[in-house]
């Protein structure tokens, strides 16, 4: 027979001067199962609180219903004054007689009955609440970073630096990602390779970070705290360990005309090659693809030049298997290519570059030396046509997003281009100027105004080629759409920011959810920007949205806080109002009949699968299986379950009924 | 004769309309008193089941509201919630329940207004409609007084 006791607040004249607490008390005394009722001027003071806390004693009660403000509000107070008198902190519930009650209304005899009928509704669903205890899961304090560029480099160094393990997984065969391909970095025109290569060379030193690159998570299992993580080795055919680096494979190698990725195919490379002369680690891989000795059998001038055979043909995938209290994504984001603008002669003139081109002509490391040389036949461009939103904000072709960061970079190409080619004329196309944050308006009006850029509000409709001369056609809206044909030596699109490759397969493996342009989905798009819907996975820079280096980088640290905050912890502590699957102990029994509707609309893949066998081992029937671990007890699978063969603690079916019964009950 | 008080149940979430009413509170507004809420995390636990027990147990109206659409604490009961909506309308219509005793509808933490207004308009709905009997009459247990 449950015992409960009822504590009826005044909060000074809060409730009391609308409600008649006293009278409140009284009825609640007579309800059935209520075995103390008592009313006080301000219970969550010390002395209402030791009130409490002597009846539980004296009464040995069963439940409490504490009847006052809102349990947002003092839930927490009265759960802990429970527990320290050795009464469950579950069995605890908070009728809220204050703000949806004694504040919202006048003060008479209707006010009062439905403070009374709130108190009576609590006390018929704490009759069935059940003891329960905080969820605790062990932490496993490594963090594995998916992705090496500059937001991933950031939350590993971070993580890193505050004693955990960390490692970091990057697909290609260095570290640096698109940050190390630029040349300079808008507002303030610092080089990139200067602020970023001692960066990854921390990355590769630190004693804390494990660095796996050229390589690829293939599976991710478990939950927070927990993951298995299964990550592919890719073949280098070179023994990363014995190698020095000295480079003499690269300057050998027969097979040289193939194109180079990260010079964005401006220039060519070997079939052996390092990325580029700061990768971390500053050790070669074989292009199995293009190699002489991988299609035709024969070559092997690399080994045969190696001064301390460290080329090994023979090598293989390897697959390495890890656990790992969490994840930071850190995919980062790719730009449109060729063929999605055939408009522009995008892949069909050599002068119509990228972005990312521009900024290989324009750095100090890259093809041409710093000087801004077109590509076709090498001569210095005098008018240039940077063309904004080249496939952004553009539903016309599916992208209809700003991509962020072309205004702030195509304002520091026109200055780039005007710092290293005086008298050369850039043009600008654009539809808006979004120069917002921390000296960026200044960074795009000094190029107006000091580099003497030449902004056309106006898009461009086409781009054709006349007798060798690039004609850029568009409309200036300023003047009322006139149109605008201007001729230029080179053209550069800021073509749309897109999510990585293989972004959406990779949100598959790790069951986050990814938004219909492939960019991972953040838990909240205010207050959770960094989490994922997954527990324990978070989400660093770009593959999350266009973002720019600051923001990546605010967003790495940020990941790298959250993911720091959880491992402070050994154990992680829960609130088990959580859902399970109704099943006996063993021998188990269950009504679920495995229809995995519950799967389906879980938001935290919580719920798998499990088998019940019988006393033979063989497998009778599967049914759903929900991880306390990752159940956030939103109750979803709760409603959608035909055979009510799950439950939600402090939520259940039968409480709920309880509640709408005494509600209403006359 | 004294105007009908309709009883109403309202089924929120824990993270936005439970705020919302407890930020009418904090705000004092003043509002009818026939509106008694109960709580859970999320719109997406929202049952038939709870609306036939409500109106099986003398509920004139029945408020079911929780965080607004891309704003679920839990990403996406909400649009369970909705979903489910659509079906239970048309369940409703068949047992012959007006569906316009239930105010499907989203309060968000910050709108204490828009709470006390929903609860006003509701009341002011039901009490157009009259009490709901239909339910109690067929199970022979009816709490209301014969008009």
């Amino acid at each position: 027979m449950a015992r409960i006791g009822v504590f009826v607040c005044h909060c000074g004249e809060n409730i009391a001067a609308t409600v008649d607490c006293g009278k409140v008390a009284l009825q609640a005394s007579k309800l059935p199962g209520v075995a103390v009722a008592i009313d006080y001027k301000y219970m969550c003071s010390d002395p209402g609180q030791t009130k409490i806390k002597e009846a539980i004693k004296e009464h040995n009660l069963t439940g409490v219903v504490v009847s006052a403000c809102s349990p947002r509000m003092h839930e927490g107070t009265f759960r802990k004054a429970c527990s320290e008198a050795g009464l469950n902190a579950y069995l605890c519930e908070m009728a809220n007689i204050r703000e949806q009650c004694s504040w919202v209304h006048e003060k008479s005899e209707q006010t009062t009955q439905k403070a009374y009928e709130l108190v009576r509704t609590l006390v018929e669903k704490v009759k069935l609440n059940h003891p329960l205890d905080p969820i605790k899961v062990p932490v496993n304090k490594t963090a594995v970073v998916i992705g090496g560029g500059v937001a991933g480099i950031q939350a590993s160094l971070d993580i890193a630096n505050a004693g955990h393990h960390v490692v970091l997984v990057e697909r290609e065969p260095s570290i640096g990602g698109h940050m190390s391909q630029l040349s300079e970095t808008f507002p303030t025109l610092d080089c990139s390779q200067c602020i970023l290569t001692p960066r990854m060379v921390e990355v590769a030193q630190h004693p804390n970070i494990t660095l796996y690159s050229y390589s690829e998570v293939e599976a991710v299992d478990g939950f927070i705290g927990n993951f298995n993580v299964t990550i592919r080795r890719k073949a280098r055919y070179v023994d990363e360990k014995t190698c020095t680096g000295c480079g003499t494979c690269t300057t050998k190698c027969p097979t040289k005309d193939i194109p180079n990725e990260f010079e964005q195919n401006l220039t060519t490379r070997r079939a052996i090659y390092v990325p580029f002369p700061q990768a971390v680690p500053n050790k070669p891989v074989i292009d199995r693809e293009h190699c002489r000795y991988f299609n035709t059998g024969k070559c092997k001038v690399c080994q045969a030049v190696c001064p301390i055979d460290a080329i090994h043909f023979d090598q293989e995938d390897e697959r390495i298997q890890l656990n790992a209290g969490a994840i930071v994504l850190a995919t980062g984001f790719d730009i449109k290519r060729t063929d999605f603008f055939p408009e522009y002669g995008y892949g069909k003139y050599p002068d119509v570059i990228d972005g990312l081109q521009f900024e290989r002509l324009a750095s100090a490391s890259g093809p041409t030396q710093g000087e801004i040389r077109r590509p076709s036949d090498g001569q210095i461009p005098k008018t240039i046509v940077f063309v904004a939103c080249s496939g952004s904000r553009d539903a016309a072709k599916g992208i209809p997003y700003c991509s962020k960061i072309c205004c702030m970079y195509t304002a520091k190409h026109t200055m780039l281009y005007k710092h290293k080619v005086h008298d050369g004329i850039p043009y600008v196309f654009y539809m808006d100027i979004r120069a917002a944050g921390k000296n960026y308006d200044e960074f795009t009006r000094r190029a107006i105004e000091e580099d003497g850029a030449r902004y056309i509000r106006g898009r461009v409709s086409t781009i054709f080629e006349e007798k060798g001369q690039l004609i850029v056609r568009g409309a200036d809206t300023l003047l009322g759409g006139r149109p605008v044909e201007i001729k230029a030596d080179m053209v550069v699109l800021a073509t749309a920011a897109i999510a990585n490759t293989g972004a959406a397969t990779l949100a598959q493996t790790l069951h986050v959810s990814y938004d219909a342009y492939h960019f991972f989905s953040e838990a909240h798009p205010k207050l959770k920007p960094v989490e994922t819907n997954t527990a324990g996975i978070f989400l660093a820079g770009a593959c999350q949205a266009p973002k720019d280096i600051p923001e990546s980088v605010a967003a790495a640290s940020g990941a790298a806080a959250k993911v720091i905050g959880l491992f402070s912890n050994n154990e992680l502590t829960r609130d088990p109002l959580v859902a399970s699957v109704k099943r006996t102990p063993a021998p188990p029994f269950s009504t679920c009949m495995g229809c995995m509707m519950c799967v389906s609309v879980c938001p935290y893949q919580a719920i798998g699968q499990e088998e019940i066998r019988d006393r033979q081992g063989k497998v009778i029937k599967v049914i759903a299986y929900i991880n306390p671990g990752l159940c956030q007890g939103c109750g979803t699978c709760v409603s959608v379950c035909k055979s009510k063969s799950i439950d939600l603690e402090g939520y259940s079916n039968l409480q709920l009924l309880a509640e709408v019964e005494a509600s209403l009950h006359s | 004769m004294e105007p009908f008080e309709p009883k109403i149940i309202a089924f929120v979430c824990n993270w936005c309309t439970y705020a919302g009413a407890d930020l009418a509170g904090t705000s004092r507004l003043k509002y009818a008193s026939n509106v008694k809420i109960i709580r859970f995390p999320c719109t997406g636990r929202i049952d038939f089941m709870l609306l036939q027990k409500a109106f099986a147990n003398g509920a004139d109206g029945i408020i079911v509201s929780g965080c607004h659409p891309n704003d679920c604490h839990y990403t996406s009961g909400n649009y369970h919630a909705r979903r489910r909506w659509t079906i239970y309308k048309s369940l409703l219509d068949f047992t012959g329940i007006d569906t316009s005793r239930i105010a499907f509808t989203w309060v968000s933490a910050a709108e204490g207004s828009k709470w006390a207004d929903l609860v006003n308009t509701t009341v002011e709905t039901i009490r157009q409609l009259g009490p709901y009997t239909d339910m109690q009459e067929l199970i022979g247990q009816s709490t209301h007084e014969p008009q």
